[in-house]
């Protein structure tokens, strides 16, 4: 039930409003209701004033940038650590496949060759114990360059120089069935022709061409009109890669005792419908793994200044 | 009021999602209208299977040794990412042996079915204009097949196996210019015919044969001004 509220929030529905909660979280909710005031407030933000940080971020921006960095020295000084680009690579020697490239391939050459469900098959296992999403921010280059240009827009935005026109979050759900049907229909792999992710990957391998200009206009785009507009309503391959992770045993966990409710979170978070559980009396639980378009970025448990938000490895807290 | 705005939004949705699928099929217009004919590495599938079988991972162009493979721009549509090989900037002169790029290849759009280079057909090699052809006008060749500033590269079996030498660092001196004879990777796939039945006629034709794989090592090493003898991309034995 809550795997499939997961997976109809990450399509583009609206979150809703739990109507039952566990025993522990009614209380919890009611005892806040009743326990108001500054006082408390002050004590838990003091309790976790060292916590403020961005320690997630420069973790994964060094992370995203070496992955990257890997795939450049491995074609430049010839050292066959990765080869390949981010679309299909060898790691050490194995096959690895993008899955949305390798899906492609599949649904528009309609031969499966066997070195190809190698590859997916290792991709596919390691994204699912990884959190599939965490290729979204931990590896994708676009997701990074789309991250720097996110804040010209928030800072243009605070003067007044930009405004957000968000799109239904529903257009990418669409748009990837459009884009299975055309690549089936027309046996062209249609999406990668626009795909920043590829394109942006071979740019640096392969050094930089005429399709950087198509990027950096969805770049400048973002810019002016719709904030992060590529990754959050577009990208095929985050909806790929949201549903291999869905039931991942790495994920963000919320825990409501501390939480204040104040949202500092949902502001940073690329994707916040799945936050929606930090807001007063959306937890339906005490503890709230958060859902399946999560990308694992980790800006929320940067951001939250109670410490209620952090990673947290299924089945290993126990043994910890 | 706020049942205008989510109507907006819809819109909006609707207009941006057209826009995006409409941009990535103006990739059929460079692929249905042919704008850009490329000669692929060897083994690869015929052209509408190619595009589709390919990944876009440019494996093949971290394998080859004389860094011959390029990859596909924007202005291609869904050749953007593909591999091709610009014959007369850089040929395939096959001193791999093996296909690097088939075996590197990771969904065979390079099919694996090929194991050697005679088994290659990425074209047939044409005499495209006989009267620039030095051998037909019985001249020599003497200094490098393509002077600096070309960088293309060859691996001289004779100098060094493992070595790429740039063209405009080696210099030939040959009586007749028989380069794209001597230099052509396939055995029996070109040779020099006497052009009339006089010996004191020297004057020679570069006559291609059915072994030809259409690598494009010919239409690089001719030192005519533009190439004499080009590769006709995908042209099969007995296709005109």
């Amino acid at each position: 039930m809550k795997l499939l509220d997961s997976f109809r929030i990450m399509l583009g529905g609206q979150p809703r409003r739990p109507t039952a909660y566990t025993p522990a979280a009614a209380a919890m909710h009611e005892s806040k209701r009743q326990v108001k005031g500054p006082e408390r407030a002050r004590e838990i933000k003091a309790r976790h004033a060292e916590h403020k940080s961005n320690k997630w971020r420069n973790i994964r921006w060094a992370v995203l940038i070496l992955v990257n960095l890997l795939f450049v020295v491995s074609f430049r000084f010839d050292v066959q650590l990765v080869e390949g680009a981010l679309t299909a690579s060898r790691v050490v020697g194995f096959h690895f496949a993008d899955l949305n490239s390798a899906l492609q391939v599949m649904l528009a050459y309609k031969v499966i060759v066997i070195n190809l469900v190698i590859g997916t098959g290792t991709v596919l296992l390691m994204w699912w114990l990884l959190g599939g999403r965490s290729f979204c921010s931990w590896v994708c280059p676009y997701h990074l360059l789309a991250e720097l240009t996110e804040k010209i827009h928030l800072a243009l935005a605070a003067r007044r120089l930009v405004i957000d026109y968000p799109l239904h979050r529903g257009a990418r759900t669409v748009l990837y069935v459009v884009f299975v049907v055309l690549t089936a229909a027309s046996g062209y792999t249609v999406y990668e022709a626009v795909s920043p992710t590829g394109i942006v990957s071979r740019a640096l391998i392969y050094g930089p061409g005429l399709a950087l200009v198509w990027v950096a206009g969805l770049l400048v785009y973002e810019i002016i009109f719709i904030r992060r507009m590529w990754c959050r309503y577009i990208c095929p391959i985050g909806l790929t890669y949201g549903l291999v992770g869905a039931v991942s045993p790495v994920r963000v966990k919320y825990s409501l005792e501390n939480c204040l409710h104040e949202g500092d979170c949902r502001k940073v978070c690329l994707v916040p419908h799945v936050l929606e559980c930090t807001k007063k009396t959306y937890a339906e639980d005490v503890e709230v793994a958060i859902g399946a378009d999560c990308t694992r970025c980790g800006l929320c448990v940067d951001a939250c200044p109670t410490g209620s938000l952090r990673f947290d490895i299924k089945g290993l807290n126990k043994l910890l | 009021m706020i049942e205008k705005k989510a109507r907006r939004q819809m819109l909006r949705s609707l207009a941006m999602g057209g826009a995006i699928v409409g941009a990535s099929l103006f990739g059929f217009f460079p692929v249905l209208k042919k704008w850009m004919p490329r000669l692929r590495p060897p083994g690869s599938l015929d052209e509408q299977h190619f595009l589709a079988a390919c990944i876009k991972c440019g494996q093949c162009v971290q394998v080859c040794p004389v860094k011959a493979i390029r990859l596909g721009d924007l202005d291609e549509g869904f050749g953007v990412g593909v591999p091709y090989i610009p014959a007369r900037e850089q040929a395939c002169d096959f001193s791999c042996d093996a296909v690097q790029c088939v075996l590197a290849c990771p969904t065979g759009a390079l099919s694996h079915t090929i194991s050697k280079k005679e088994e290659v057909r990425m074209g047939l090699a044409r005499l495209d204009r006989p009267t620039a052809c030095l051998a037909r006008q019985g001249l020599g060749h003497k200094g490098p097949a393509r002077a600096a500033p070309f960088r293309g590269v060859h691996r001289y079996a004779e100098i060094d196996r493992w070595k790429p030498v740039r063209l405009a660092e080696y210099n030939y001196d040959l009586d007749i210019c028989d380069l794209c004879v001597r230099e052509c990777p396939v055995p029996n796939a070109i040779s020099l015919e006497p052009m009339s039945a006089d010996p004191a006629d020297k004057r020679r034709t570069p006559v291609v044969h059915q072994a030809c794989v259409g690598c494009g090592m010919c239409e690089m090493i001719c030192p005519t001004d533009s190439a004499a003898i080009v590769v006709d991309i995908r042209r099969q034995w007995g296709e005109a």
